[in-house]
């Protein structure tokens, strides 16, 4: 294996992406490079593709292939209570406020598996939300998206989510929300039941509903800071006065074109509220 | 005694990396433009806030966690967030990827090793530290393919041999080093 593995460079990245933009609408042109040249070297190593050319071939005259090569290029790396803290902080101080509400309405913006979306529910369970509740979950990338309807998740990670469960908060025990066949947790009913899946893509597609919450977690760090501004326009336009939005850890809103919409919730938890007055004047915290 | 100039340092750990740190941040001339870069493995959950907080005030130099899209600034030294990858952009700003762990971590220092040869090519300077696997091995073959100078610390004086070991053993390793040589060797480079 001394010999020097195929990359993909600048220019053939570029040629690339802009065929795909035009062939089949998915347009990666606004996405950070160096992602994507790791997943797509990624994909030349796997697949065993020879040539750049080869790659460039596939593409475009393939759609299957297009497809397998969006699943990858696209990160889909997640865990269920992903950062504690953070549901831990959404618990404690979102929750109240979300509690005022008469129905909820949550949008998991680049759900991925699902993990997030679960994680969610649970909590929300324990604090007797879920009833009213719908979470929403969206990934342009359908694949993942019939994972986490299946509800079914491996075991081989459920000690560690029954950790982060714990730590963000959790009043019984994880094991009351699934069931285990063979190697695979059945997550319960009673959440999957609150939960809607659906392809949106963020570069693309409009806003489809008004959201109380809206969560959109390690997706932006892949856009580029113009793609960043149109997805938070989208979620200003998706959010009512009072309606909140949390990123990523290392996510942040003060760099856009939206920032003075917002004021901070929870500066350390990545979590704000849309300004305006509407329902919840008078219930800032 | 060096001739070359770099345009970006990066300094790759694990096991017993933090210590080597926190000796070499203030020993380091005040008078450093060159942006420096440490890829330490740590906790997930860990912030990278500590090492600025006990350091910042024994030290002129700037120090802080790399954020996604920043642009790169002399005089500052930059430590990888846990629990992403740091990539380097064409533009020199950071990216931050939260794919797989390589060799069981994020970030991985092979990763941001590769990213920043292929961007810096003879003008970066690679320096691997102690630690317990073979992470950023991979990484300072790759700089010094691309024409950048690897320096690894001495295994004989390293709190855990293994990962410097596993560096040298790919023969592209330039120097090795003891934790005061590499700190007057980087001292050297500001005239
Ligand atoms: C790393 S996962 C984040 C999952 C979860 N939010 C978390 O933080 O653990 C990123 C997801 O964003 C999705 N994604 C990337 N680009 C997107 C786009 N333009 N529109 C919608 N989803 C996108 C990917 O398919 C992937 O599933």
């Amino acid at each position: 294996m001394q010999e020097p593995e195929l990359r993909i460079v600048d220019e053939e990245l570029e040629k690339l992406l802009k065929e795909m933009a035009r062939l089949y609408r998915y347009d990666f042109t606004a996405y950070s490079r160096e992602s994507l040249k790791r997943r797509i070297n990624r994909v030349l190593l796997l697949k065993k593709i020879p040539s750049i050319a080869e790659l460039h071939y596939q593409v475009t005259t393939d759609p299957d292939f297009f497809a397998y090569l969006v699943e990858q290029i696209t990160v889909n790396v997640t865990e269920m209570f992903r950062n504690p803290a953070f549901f831990h902080t959404l618990r404690q101080e979102v929750f109240p406020i979300l509690a005022q509400e008469p129905f909820i309405r949550i949008w998991h913006a680049g759900c991925s598996t699902g993990e997030e979306v679960y994680s969610l529910a649970i909590l929300l369970q324990e604090a007797n939300l879920l009833n009213r509740t719908l979470l929403y979950g969206t990934d342009l990338n359908p694949h993942v998206l019939q994972q986490a309807k299946s509800g079914l998740f491996h075991v081989a990670n459920l000690k560690t989510y029954s950790e982060n469960y714990l730590q963000s908060g959790g009043t019984s025990s994880l094991s009351d929300y699934y069931t285990v066949r063979y190697n695979q947790a059945l997550f319960s009913d009673e959440l999957r039941q609150r939960m809607v899946f659906s392809v949106h893509n963020l570069v693309s597609d409009q806003s489809f509903n008004e959201f109380n919450l809206i969560l959109c977690r390690n997706v932006l760090i892949y856009f580029n800071r113009d793609l960043q501004d149109r997805v938070f326009n989208l979620f200003t336009e998706s959010l009512p006065a009072g309606g909140i939005l949390a990123l990523g850890a290392k996510e942040t809103l003060v760099h856009s074109t939206s920032k003075d919409a917002y004021t901070y919730l929870n500066r350390e938890q990545k979590i704000w509220m849309k300004s305006g007055s509407a329902s919840y004047a008078g219930k800032k915290i | 005694m060096q001739e070359r100039k770099f345009e970006f340092i990066v300094i790759g750990g694990s096991a017993g990396s933090i210590g080597v740190a926190i000796q070499m941040i203030p020993a380091l001339s005040g008078r450093f433009q060159v942006p420096i870069l440490f890829v330490l493995h740590r906790n997930a959950s860990s912030s990278s806030g500590f090492l600025s907080d006990i350091l910042q005030p024994r030290t002129p130099l700037r120090i802080k966690e790399a954020e996604e899209k920043e642009k790169i600034c002399p005089g500052t030294v930059y430590v990888a967030p846990a629990d992403y990858h740091l990539l380097v952009e064409t533009d020199f700003t950071f990216s931050l990827d939260a794919s797989e762990k390589v060799h069981y971590s994020r970030p991985s220092i092979d990763v941001t090793f590769e990213s920043l040869a292929a961007h810096y090519g003879e003008k970066l300077l690679g320096i691997l530290l102690t630690g317990a696997n073979a992470d950023g091995a991979r990484g300072m073959a790759e700089i010094a393919r691309a024409g950048g100078l690897t320096i690894a610390q001495n295994p004989a004086t390293a709190e855990v041999p293994t990962m410097p070991q596993a560096a040298i053993n790919t023969g592209m390793v330039h120097h090795v080093f003891s934790t005061s040589e590499i700190i007057s060797f980087l001292n050297d480079l500001v005239d």
